[in-house]
């Protein structure tokens, strides 16, 4: 670099070199830059594409049309076991009686269909004694190899499913009973140890019920103490102290905040482990920061003349901020709550802390109900080792992403909708 | 459980009905130009009414549960500790319709009865405070009363306790941590916390080893934080710093105002699911690419989750680094082009130079961010304390042991729980600093060129 000035130019033609090795640099220069975005930008793409590859089968589900025999007695009895194994036994009438190979011949479809049948005979009692077509869910080998995640190919040990099984499910698919159809599980149920029941109900219900909890807790105390701080603090010791210390607190690592929580609303407090209560409370402490500093920046940007104005007119300050400051601040207000909340919603670590990353399978009712939040189930499902969760793992993401998208859409467009320049 | 809902139900009611004596009866008043519009006598009215009896209600729900606690366990005298505690529990389930064998029917008895009485009495007195308060208010409401006033000030103190809550945050977090890594220091040397080279606290949980064991020496821990974040910063530094020059200096102000927002997408990511990505995408492939160069990557390799991570990070070094570089003034640019200088040697030679304080402030911010991330190391990084430099084996992290320490444990008492507050307090600090220094760094920069 310090070559150019050292260099004597000592005719044209070294001068022109000298520019061209110099553009040279210039345009290397920038291409480092635009390599820079590229590669960010190709990551996020890349990043992007394998989730939604890896996820968008999960919305879809291998179910099996059973043709099943709704048999007073057998139903009286409660044994809607043997109800399965007859329909199942009907339709593959060689695959012989002993244990064993009723067993697998019952592992073509989900241990949860007993109950699925029972409950199909609760909710419409006059099905009883009728034969019906019901479409149940597949079990969890069958559907992945339905999906093509599973090599036929390979040796019969190697592969989750037996050469039996295959042959039966070729014998399903001539017959146009088994399909690929719209995952109404994923949507309606909780957990579950079967991919092939595991759904998410419980965990979107766990996250709105503590991001419920966070939002009314931390809005109002954050607008209030941005209000407090932008128009009526005086400038003294502890306004400065607290100033600093939110601008602090907003760099503090969230896991921090779940030691926070352990120690002092579960241990000291008492609050229960695992609810939105106790969650929503951690969250709306690490929300706080952020919506105090954009309501700060919200409120900042109104014209003093609007409160000047309401004062000259005979206001008193409280009603001038509260009466045409705070409303000409409500959007950005808005906006950073919104934010602040799909920050809280795609939070895990300070919850992990709190017990909020656990197996969850019945809907939680209330504040106090042991509960789970969308990403937390990312997290337990991406760590088991079943081959069906993986794609659960990454329909659950797309889910979630979705939600994150829609708050920062609704905020952006909020932004763009009330922006005003005054 | 209606009961214990019933005396909110109750406050809320009479302070709209409070709000609505007041502000009839000071309109009903013979005077014309009052302290005040009639609205703020009602809220007056309210204030009286709801704001001690609230108070009532919340240290009545507060305390209750202790002094039930302590009066049925009163029958047990030669309890303590876990044992009362864990004796008190099976009563609660007991109350609660939960089956277990074991529990005096007694004191289950005498539980719910105190849990009535207790409902009752906290009805009866909640009810009866907001009565009063009603009447005291009511009785107060006169022309002469600067009601505008009073209750401004009483929402001025209502917002300053509000900005007291980020205080006592901070409080909160100093506190609990201290007291736990204390308690842990009485049993671990600091010493041996700080300059020890073998963590393995799991072994600490058996009954017959000592504590200090030589088990609590966190070095391999920092090392490994150090490692991945020192991996994460030679992703996120060379990209993000290019990126922010190149949206800075070169792109068109309508290619940046895409851009830009693109670039900190990465940012808005739940770390989960780069979690996920690094853990189950990016970790297993490494290793078959390892396997074809002839080299052992591990599965939790340090280098996927520092990659991972410095991705995350990269819209913390641009944005900033970005913010910089555009409040450089332009006249320092016009006057590195008047002498012939290109762009690229404006930018190295005046720019950076100019704009370094400032790019180091938002390079601490990043390290800070990337050492507290804790759900990428979870799922990507190890569990054990390796010692090592190599980035293709497994290492584990700071955030990762103190959420592996303290998940699914219920007993609080254990030199591993402790630890995990040592570690995390250790975290708040260096976080801490790096963040104060690099606001006071920021700042000053920004005041240079005011």
């Amino acid at each position: 670099m310090s070559s150019y000035a050292a260099t004597t130019i000592s005719s044209q033609a070294a001068a022109n070199r000298l520019l061209l090795r110099r553009k040279r640099a210039e345009r290397r220069f920038q291409l480092y830059g635009i390599l820079a975005i590229s590669a960010a930008l190709g990551f996020l793409v890349v990043f992007l594409a394998s989730i939604v590859s890896r996820g968008y089968m999960g919305f879809v589900q291998t179910e099996v049309r059973l043709t099943v025999d709704f048999d007073q007695e057998l139903i009286e009895a409660g044994s809607y076991r043997k109800m399965l194994r007859t329909s199942l036994s009907e339709l593959f009438p060689n695959a012989g009686s002993s244990r064993a190979e009723r067993r697998t011949l019952a592992r073509l479809v989900s241990a949860g269909t007993v109950f699925v049948l029972r409950e199909t005979v609760e909710a419409d009692p006059a099905i009883i004694g009728t034969v019906e077509d019901v479409w149940v869910l597949a079990s969890d080998p069958v559907d992945q190899f339905y999906k093509g995640r599973i090599d036929a190919a390979l040796p019969e040990e190697e592969r989750p499913i037996s050469d039996a099984s295959l042959a039966r499910i070729a014998a399903l698919e001539a017959a146009g009973r088994i399909d690929l159809r719209f995952n109404r599980s994923f949507f309606t149920r909780g957990d579950s140890r079967n991919p092939e029941e595991a759904g998410i109900l419980a965990a979107i219900v766990g996250s709105a019920l503590a991001l419920l909890v966070t939002v009314v807790l931390s809005f109002p105390v954050g607008v209030m103490t941005a209000v407090y701080l932008e128009a009526f603090a005086p400038k003294n010791r502890i306004t400065r102290l607290i100033e600093i210390n939110i601008n602090n607190l907003a760099a503090v690592p969230s896991i921090v905040f779940g030691l926070l929580g352990l120690a002092v609303f579960l241990n000291v407090f008492g609050l229960p482990r695992s609810a939105p209560i106790s969650g929503g409370l951690v969250l709306s402490l690490m929300t706080l920061p952020t919506i105090i500093i954009s309501s700060r920046a919200a409120i900042r940007a109104v014209p003093p003349s609007f409160a000047e104005a309401a004062i000259g007119l005979g206001a008193s300050r409280v009603q001038a901020i509260f009466h045409h400051v705070l409303p000409a601040a409500a959007p950005g207000t808005l906006t950073g709550a919104i934010i602040g909340m799909a920050r809280a919603l795609g939070e895990t670590a300070p919850l992990l802390m709190m017990g909020m990353v656990a197996f969850v399978v019945e809907v939680p009712g209330g504040f106090t109900d042991p509960s789970t939040v969308l990403p937390a189930q990312v997290y337990l499902w991406a760590d088991s080792p079943e081959r069906g969760f993986a794609e659960k793992t990454a329909a659950a993401t797309i889910v979630l992403l979705g939600f994150l998208l829609v708050m920062n859409g609704l905020a952006v467009y909020l932004r763009r909708k009330f922006e005003k320049q005054w | 459980m209606l009961l214990s809902y019933l005396p909110l139900l109750i406050i809320a009611l009479f302070g709209a009905g409070a709000f609505y004596a007041s502000r009839a009866r000071i309109s009903a008043a013979p005077q014309r130009s009052l302290p005040g519009l009639p609205g703020h006598y009602g809220w007056y009215g309210t204030l009286w009414t709801v704001v001690p009896a609230t108070l009532v209600y919340a240290a009545w729900t507060i305390i209750d549960d202790r002094v039930i606690r302590n009066v049925v366990l009163s029958d047990f005298p030669d309890l303590s500790g876990a044992a009362a505690t864990l004796l008190y529990v099976s009563i609660e389930n007991a109350a609660a319709g939960v089956m277990t064998d074991d529990v005096p029917m007694a004191s289950v008895e005498l539980l719910l009865h105190l849990e009535n009485l207790s409902a009752a009495a906290r009805f009866a007195l909640v009810t009866a405070v907001s009565v009063l308060g009603f009447f005291w208010g009511w009785r107060r409401i006169r022309p002469e009363l600067t009601a505008r006033d009073r209750v401004e000030t009483a929402l001025l103190v209502a917002l300053f306790i509000a900005s007291i809550i980020a205080i006592l945050t901070t409080v909160g977090i100093v506190l609990s941590l201290v007291v736990e890594t204390f308690r842990f220091f009485q049993l671990v040397s600091p010493f041996e916390f700080f300059f020890g080279l073998e963590w393995s606290p799991q072994i600490a949980l058996r009954e017959d080893q000592v504590a200090a064991s030589g088990a609590f020496g966190a070095v391999p821990v920092f090392a490994g934080t150090l490692l991945i974040t020192v991996i994460a910063m030679l992703v996120a530094g060379p990209i993000g710093l290019m990126s922010a020059i190149y949206l800075a200096e070169y792109a068109h102000p309508r290619v940046r105002a895409v851009i830009k927002p693109l670039l900190e997408i990465l940012a808005g990511i739940p770390t989960v699911v780069y979690g996920f990505f690094a853990a189950l995408v990016l970790a297993p492939s490494m290793r078959n690419l390892g396997v074809d160069l002839g080299l052992t990557i591990s599965s939790e390799s340090a280098l996927a989750a520092g990659l991972i991570m410095g991705i995350m990070i990269i819209p913390f070094v641009s944005s900033l680094s970005d913010d910089i570089m555009t409040a450089v003034p332009m006249s320092l640019r016009e006057g590195s082009y008047g002498l012939g200088a290109t762009a690229s040697e404006t930018i190295k030679r005046v720019i950076l130079p100019a704009a370094t304080p400032g790019i180091v402030g938002g390079f601490m911010l990043a390290i800070s961010r990337a050492i507290g991330e804790t759900m990428i190391v979870v799922m990507a990084a190890g569990l054990a304390a390796n010692l090592t430099a190599n980035p293709f084996e497994a290492v584990t992290t700071v955030t990762v042991q103190i959420a592996t320490l303290l998940v699914g444990d219920h007993e609080f008492d254990s030199e591993k729980t402790m630890a995990a507050f040592a570690l995390g307090l250790t975290l708040f600090i260096v976080t801490l600093a790096l963040n104060v220094v690099a606001l006071r760094v920021v700042q000053k920069y920004s005041e240079r060129y005011e």
